[in-house]
């Protein structure tokens, strides 16, 4: 007897439909020449230093917290060039929609090392953009940021300007559903938004298989007829070239996209978070020796003789003294008051003391 | 025959809605409204009725289904320099939006330190009595006006309804704007022509009394209304207030009133619980407490689901319960 089924489509072919790409590999070798020349010396030690930058911050911020001089601080050590890579693909009128882990993101677009100290001090002085920027305070309800992305591209598209919005999220928020909402709409709408994943293997404790039962999130972009793409997310060259794609592609109305970046969050999810109570830390600690986002940049830029211990010392000199003035300005902060309280809760508040 | 001012219009509540998006719509190009079904079908109930066909689709938008999606997106808009206005079916289903409301919404004025703001409009239909499916009858203002960042109106009259809406539309920051669904036809009224906004935070006077103060807002008022005419043939002489804003509140009327007539009873359709009818129960104890002469009563929804409708009428308040709570704080 013949045996007969409904014709189902089979799930599973994620990884085959988006295969991981990159463009400069762990040991600092271009994987497809063709793309070398895409980026200038000059870019690539502009990068370079803003992931440098990011990483002495990030630091910086630990010690801070240990020291009790911030408060609880997410660290984002690892995903440097995720977040480099893809702000460097804004142009100035742009959006940026970031999350709590996403200040080496605001910083390199524009955002002043002080005021974010400032938010993670605890003050709303943290949540104000830099003047001509378009950042949104750092999102912390998972995946909410993503509607507003949509909502602020549409805003542009029916103001007929020509800016895009790029919004961040991680792995754990693909389960929210503002995620999915906010992929429909702009798929529906077709305004120029790029959401920006980073997948770093975990959601706080919950690792990737937990999450979802698909290898990625990248195939997610198929259910709302998006283009997505996989990228190396350590690969600060293949991040920046997707997203530049996708950010052009939106901005001539092209529509929105879906990146997704896998990464590797080195420390903690947060300075109150114990990583060794739910993954083995050798195991990060190995996988850093071999993919951290800065090393295959160095290797690059040795290659170009634009990199040696003198020029990291300089760099770093320079760097430390715009850290260390920031830290300054957070701590010379005038103190709060009952009035900061009542201060643009409303244009015009109805209940501030009189 | 012409006249240099134009007449006022007799016109139904959904109507006065649909004649202050109009002109919100016509007076700024940055005004949009979306929500489900508003577009093409000019909503469930008919209050966005028109504007598809004169504004266009680019600006009068048939949203995917997802309250927290559009509200999100609206949040977006709104920050980026647009003023939308968004409909939310009925209140009963704005809920998977409540996370963007109260986190975002109510906040990002003061998360940004005023560099960015969220000027939009949640309407919804709201409230039991017309023999709506489940969930389609809820009255839950309460979570609304507990939330700091965020305006709340309720109108009672087509001509607070245009008022009122056209005032939420002028507001700076979010306003929830909620309709009262068995009023929507019911309640027909002169309505101002124009521009002509209702500010928020002050409360109507629907009636001068002695004896007590009754406080209502919403689908309650013509409920109170019907109590005080029942009270005045039993020769107790009401004052009706309301309230039409709930937040912020209009807490000199309430004094004011109380402080005359020294006996309060506050009339809402939902759950009693800390219900915004507590509230004014505490605000009452804090302005006009000596001058009482009897302990405020309020007649709510019962602490109970709004229930199926089979037994709303069961569960409303009625000119009878405001009448017996009325004579009760006579007596007192």
């Amino acid at each position: 007897m013949l045996e007969l089924s409904p014709p189902f489509t089979e799930g599973g072919s994620g990884e085959a439909l988006f295969p991981l790409w990159r463009l400069v590999d762990e040991e600092g070798r271009w994987t497809d020449e063709r793309w070398a020349d895409r980026f200038s010396p000059e870019w690539i030690e502009t990068a370079y230093r803003h992931m440098l930058r990011a990483r002495r911050f990030d630091r910086k911020c630990l010690s801070l917290q240990r020291q009790g001089r911030i408060g609880t601080y997410a660290p984002y050590e690892g995903q440097e060039a995720a977040q480099v890579g893809s702000a460097l693909a804004l142009g100035p009128g742009d959006w940026l929609f970031p999350t709590y882990r996403d200040h080496a993101a605001a910083m390199t677009f524009g955002q002043p090392l002080g005021r974010i100290l400032l938010y993670w001090k605890g003050r709303y002085e943290g949540g104000i953009p830099n003047e001509g920027r378009k950042i949104f305070p750092p999102s912390v309800p998972i995946a909410t940021q993503l509607p507003h992305a949509v909502g602020a591209a549409f805003a542009e598209r029916f103001l007929n300007t020509p800016h895009v919005a790029l919004v961040y999220f991680g792995d754990g928020a693909t389960s929210e559903g503002d995620f999915h909402e906010a992929l429909n709409l702009a798929s529906v709408w077709n305004v120029p938004v790029v959401f920006f994943n980073q997948n770093n293997g975990y959601a706080i404790s919950t690792p990737l298989d937990k999450q979802m039962k698909s290898k990625t999130i990248a195939q997610r972009a198929l259910g709302y007829d998006l283009p997505g793409i996989r990228v190396d997310g350590n690969d600060v060259f293949a991040v920046y070239a997707a997203t530049k794609a996708a950010v052009e592609r939106a901005r001539s109305g092209g529509g929105p996209a879906l990146i997704e970046a896998v990464t590797w969050r080195y420390g903690a999810h947060t300075t109150a978070d114990d990583p060794r109570r739910y993954r083995d830390q050798s195991e990060s600690d190995r996988l850093r020796e071999k993919s951290d986002p800065l090393l295959r940049v160095e290797r690059i830029l040795e290659r170009l003789g634009r990199f040696d211990a003198e020029a990291k010392t300089r760099w770093l000199t320079a760097i430390d003294a715009e850290i260390e003035a920031a830290v300054r300005e957070m701590e010379s902060a005038s103190p709060v008051s009952e009035a900061d309280l009542f201060r643009h809760v409303f244009a015009e508040s109805p209940d501030a003391p009189a | 025959m012409t006249s240099i001012q134009a007449a006022q219009k007799t016109m139904t509540l959904v109507g006065a809605v649909n004649e202050a998006l109009h002109l919100i719509l016509e007076r700024d190009e940055r005004a949009i409204v979306l929500g489900e079904d508003v577009g093409v079908n000019g909503g469930v109930f008919r209050a966005t009725e028109g504007l598809f066909e004169r504004f266009g689709g680019q600006r009068v938008i048939d949203t995917p289904l997802g309250e927290s999606g559009f509200v999100g997106a609206a949040i977006g808009m709104a920050a980026a320099g647009l003023k939308p206005i968004v409909e939310i079916q009925f209140l009963g289903f704005i809920y998977p939006a409540f996370e963007q409301i109260v986190s975002h919404a109510a906040r990002l004025r003061v998360r940004s330190q005023g560099r960015f703001s969220v000027p939009i409009v949640i309407r919804a239909p709201y409230g039991a009595g017309v023999r709506a499916p489940e969930i389609h009858s809820d009255s839950t203002e309460a979570f609304f006006v507990h939330m700091p960042g965020l305006k709340v109106a309720v109108p009672s009259t087509p001509a607070d309804a245009k008022g009122l809406l056209l005032a939420a539309y002028e507001d700076p920051d979010p306003v929830i704007f909620l309709e009262p669904m068995r009023l929507y036809r019911s309640a027909r009224g002169e309505v101002p022509p124009g521009w002509a906004p209702v500010p928020l935070g002050r409360a109507r006077l629907v009636r001068e009394g002695e004896d007590v103060t009754v406080i209502a807002w919403g689908a309650m008022v013509p409920v109170a209304e019907q109590a005080s005419r029942m009270a005045a043939e039993a020769g107790i002489d009401v004052e009706l207030l309301d309230l039409r804003t709930l937040y912020p509140l209009d807490r000199q009327a309430i004094a004011r009133s109380v402080e005359k007539t020294g006996r309060a009873v506050i009339v809402q359709e939902a759950h009693d619980t800390l219900g915004v009818a507590s509230h004014i129960v505490a605000i009452i104890q804090d302005e006009a407490f000596y001058a009482q002469k009897a302990p405020p009563r309020r007649v709510s929804g019962f602490d109970v689901p709004v229930p199926l409708m089979a037994y709303e009428d069961l569960y409303l308040p009625t000119p009878e319960k405001v009448l017996a709570a009325v004579r009760e704080v006579m007596a007192g």
